[in-house]
This record gives structure tokens, sequence and C-alpha cells, in this order.
């Protein structure tokens, strides 16, 4: 029994310091980000144009295109993910064609950053003749954001109980107005979480927008949705790579304006999901 | 009859989306085989399948795909070495041996790697990691193979974790229980009954993980030194797929032999992916059940 005790004690502490091996990084690499970054965080970093090759003034045109891009990608791919969620778990029969959708869910989940990039230039870019511009940018991250809303509405649907259903149809409602009184009120904080979430990965990506709207430098805000913009992800490897005799203040800062942007968007995602759960009454 | 109207353009549009979503992954299919074909039309398939140039600018340009393929394996294949044994590890810890409050933390930890962009990453690859490794394993350069396998591998423990975690804690209670009352301690539990019937979704998450690497672009094309040529060592700079296509496609023109081979890679990572999601997936069915 106790070189039982002895080997559980040796296991317990390989798989505990495995942990802190996964652990201790993240927490170091945001604190050497953070200690270098902040710094060179002021107000005009925030609210001004890079001047001097970037090397100098804000990155508030970046600010602004992400966000713009975040907003784009959320009028294209919200209403999308969610009408196909609810084909799926509320329409759907169990067929071939059901599975195919799923498969093509998992699927779409699994292209690389850089092919939706690929696709998005070929097919908006240029077959639509939109251009490098904030429409063609936005629809190539939706696509990419597809899958991930679809799963996250799903799952909240599929939480909400049958009984919610029958109840409905038993009262002689159809099935639309069955989804849309008694089972999708239900359902919106975890679509919610499920969407910010995944427009939160949007606003971290840089491949997808590669090609199809990221700008070099350009220090105006965009007037139409056939602008070009900068974006946070892309100016960060930019400056990081494109730019010779960049301070490095700079990049540190701008990683930490894109970090904290994404933090952000997923500190409301928990705490939608916190406020929602809370009021849960089944 | 305006209800049954309003309902009946509504329910349309709900079918039509599940249709928009099959639709969207034969659309992107369709683009890359056709591009790619318009390769293949001057370009021979086998040239570019088994050739070992990538001499997109030389006269006449050479477009083999096996070295960008062997600099995604060798940078995959580092990063899988350091994650699976890892993310396992951690998934069994954070799922068996953390206490209550120990384990919600870990887990916002991990879900706070998970939400580093990878550029970020690319960054610190850049100003920090790739200089620790030269100096520290005096290399010629920190932009190698190496440095991407790092990051790589921290990038794809969120999945591998999550995943792992999920499959560790979904085994039935029982079966831990059956082994307590045999005398078993909570080790031999963990290692001979729960790690054993979790193994399918934990494989799962390991190939979406290996999906994650294989797929990434930016961290790459920043840390692994762009060069594409067959490596012969973890330590060498080279160049993946995807840092290829990211990396050249502002420099073609439009409807070039060099920009139709970019999209032919983009096919390779493609079908690459689909069979490794494909597989993850037909696992993690496997768990459901």
């Amino acid at each position: 029994m106790s070189t039982a005790r002895g080997r559980q004690k040796a296991a317990f502490f390989i798989l505990g310091f495995a942990t802190l091996l996964v652990v201790l990084p993240i927490i170091l690499t945001i604190l050497y980000i953070v200690k270098n970054g902040f710094s060179a965080i002021s107000w005009e970093f925030i609210a001004q144009s890079p001047r001097n090759g970037m090397r100098q003034g804000g990155i508030f045109p970046a600010i602004v295109g992400t966000i713009v891009l975040i907003i784009g990608t959320m009028i294209f791919s919200l209403p999308l993910g969610i009408l196909s969620a609810i084909y799926l778990v509320e329409y759907a029969k169990d067929n071939a064609f059901t599975r195919l959708i799923k498969l093509s869910v998992v699927n779409l989940s699994g292209i690389p950053s850089i092919v939706y990039g690929l696709f998005g230039f070929t097919l908006f870019v240029l077959f639509l003749r939109l251009g490098t511009s904030i429409l063609a940018g936005a629809l190539t991250l939706s696509i990419m954001s597809l899958p991930v809303i679809i799963t996250a509405t799903k799952e909240a649907l599929e939480a909400v109980p049958y009984s919610f259903r029958e109840i409905s149809f038993s009262l002689g409602a159809t099935r639309w107005q069955t989804v849309r009184y008694c089972v999708l009120p239900y359902a919106i904080p975890g679509i919610l979480t499920g969407t910010v979430l995944s427009l939160s990965r949007a606003a971290g990506e840089t491949a997808p927008i590669l090609f199809t709207v990221a700008a070099f430098y350009l220090p105006r805000l965009p007037r139409s949705v056939f602008d070009q913009v900068m974006a946070l992800p892309y100016h960060l490897y930019v400056i990081s790579t494109q730019v010779p005799n960049m301070p490095t203040s700079i990049s540190f800062a701008t990683a930490v304006v894109l970090i904290a942007l994404v933090f952000l968007m997923n500190l409301v995602s928990i705490l939608l999901r916190a406020h929602f759960r809370k009021k849960k009454q089944w | 009859m305006h209800k049954r109207i309003s309902e009946y353009i509504i329910e349309t549009c709900i079918r039509l989306s599940g249709l928009v979503v099959i639709a969207f992954v034969f659309l992107i299919f369709l683009f890359l085989l056709k591009d790619s074909l318009s390769l293949f039309g001057v370009y021979p398939v086998n040239g570019f399948l088994l050739g070992i140039h990538w001499l997109p600018i030389s006269e006449p340009p050479k477009f083999g795909i096996i070295p960008l393929f062997l600099g995604s394996l060798y940078v995959t294949f580092g990063a899988i070495l350091i994650c699976v044994p890892l993310g396992i590890a951690s998934a069994m810890f954070i799922a068996e041996v953390a206490p209550p409050s120990l384990k919600h933390i870990l887990k916002s930890l991990v879900e706070i790697l998970a939400s580093i962009p990878s550029v970020v990453l690319g960054f610190i690859g850049i100003i920090w990691l790739g200089p620790f490794l030269k100096t520290t394993f005096h290399l010629t350069t920190g932009m190698c193979g190496l440095t991407g396998s790092l990051l790589l591998a921290f990038m794809a423990l969120p999945t591998i974790i999550s995943i792992s975690e999920d499959a560790l804690v979904g085994v039935p209670k029982s079966f831990k229980e059956a082994a307590y009352g045999l005398g078993a301690t909570r080790w031999q539990a963990l290692w001979r009954i729960i790690l054993p019937s979790a193994s399918s979704g934990i494989f799962a998450g390991v190939m979406l993980g290996i999906g994650r690497v294989i797929g990434e672009t930016m961290v790459v094309m920043m840390v692994t030194g762009n060069s594409p040529i067959i490596p012969t060592s973890i330590l060498q700079p080279l160049r993946t797929l995807t840092a290829t296509i990211a990396g050249e496609m502002g420099e073609t023109v439009s409807g070039s032999e060099h920009y139709f081979a970019l999209f032919a890679v983009g096919l390779v990572l493609f079908i690459i992916t689909f069979i490794i999601n494909f597989l993850a997936e037909l696992f993690l069915q496997r768990t459901r059940r």
C-alpha cells in the first residue's frame, strides 16, 4: 500500500509540474508584454495617427479599423449563424443532408485562416469586384467565425428543455412560434456568449485580412465600406517585421492594446454568462 | 394571413442558411481547385507534388512543394512532441487532481492563452524567444523551426487541454467508484481506468490541436526564418505551407503561374486539415456514444 501511495504522490507531482510548465509561461508572457508596453501607452498613443513611418505617434486608425471589422463581421455572421443553428436543432431531420451540414460546420472550423484569406481574396476581392475593402475583409472574417457561432448557438438551443417545446406545441403553436417565443429567449445568453467569443477571435486574426482589407499604412479613417483600413493585428505584424529601427516600446504598446481589446471582449462574454446564469429558473 | 407569410419567409431563410454552410465549404474547395487546375495546365502535377525546389521567381520557375511540406512537418512534429504530453498531463491534473478552486483558476488561464492573438505570440518569438534560443543553444539564428515549434505547441495547448479535460470528466463516475471499491488509489484509478476510457476523446483533442498547428500562419511566418529549402534539422530556418502563401501572395501578379501555385498550396492545406478534422470528429462521436 505504501508503494502505491508513494507512486501516487510522484505521479501527481509530475502532473502538477506539467501544469505549471503550461500555466507559468502564460502568466509570464502577459506580464512581460504589459511591463514593456505599459509605459508607452498614453492618450496620444490611443487617439492619434501614426507619424514618421509609424515610428512615432499613435495607433488610432488601427483601433478604429479593427472595431469596424468586428462590427462588420457581426452583421454578416450573427444572423446567418443563428439561423443555421436553428435549422440544425429545431427543423432538421436526422438524414444524410443534416449530417452533411454538420460535417461542413466541422470542416469550416478546421480550415486554416490563411486559406480563408485566399478564398476571400478570389471570391470577394476579385470575383465579386469588391476590391481590397472593409466589406471583403468583414465577409471573409464572417465565414471564418460562422462555425463557432453555429456551435455555440446549437449548444444553447439544445440546453433549453424539450418540455418547453412540447407545451408550446400542445397549445397549438406552430414550429416557428415555438422557436421564437419558447426557445430563443432562453437560448439568448448562450448565443451571446459564443458570439462575443468568436468575434474576439476574429479581432485578433491577421491571415484572413492580409489580402482582403488590411492597409500597411493609412493614417486616416475609412469613409465607406469600400475603403481599406489598418487593423491592430496586421499593424503589429508590420511594425515588428517590416519597419526597420522600430522602437520596441511602440510594438509592445500595440500588443498591449490588442490583448486588452480581446480580453475585454472575453470579459464581456464571461459577465454575460454569469449574469444570465443567475436569472436561470429551471 | 399576414402572420403566415412572415412565418413562411423566416422558415425559408432558416432552411436556406443550412444550405449556405454547405455551399461555403464547396465554394472554398471549388475556388481553390479552379485556380490549382490553372497551374496544372502549365505545370506538371508530379513536379508540384514531388518537386524538391521551390523557386517561384527563377527562370524557369520551380514549384516543388516538398520543401514547404517538410517545413510544415518538422515544425508540426516538434510542436506535437512538446504539447501532447504536456497537454494531456495538465488535463489529467485539472480534471482529477486539482482542488475545485485551483481548477477554476487553471481553466481560466488556459482560456486566456486561447485568446492571445497569434501575431502577439509571433512578436514574442521575434523579440524574446528567438534571441533567447540563439544564445542558449549557440545557434546561427534564432529564427528557426524550434522557435516556431515551441510557440505553436503553446498555441495548440488550449485545444488539447480543454477537449481532453472534457473527455476525462465525461467518464462515468461509477468506473472510478468501482476502482476505489477494489482498493485502487486515485492515481491507479486515473491511470488504468479513467485515462483509457477517455482515450478517444483525448485523441480527438490531439488531432484538433495538430490541425491548429498545421494551419497556423502568422507565428511561423514571423519566427521560422522564411527559407524555402529542404530542412535537415529543426534548428535551421525553414518555411511552412501557410507562411509561403501569406508571404508571397502580396508579390504575385493575379493570374500568373506563381499566383496559381499558391492556390495549389492552399488546396493541399485544405485537404490535409479536412482529413484531420474528419478523423477528430469520428473519434468525438465515438466518445458521445
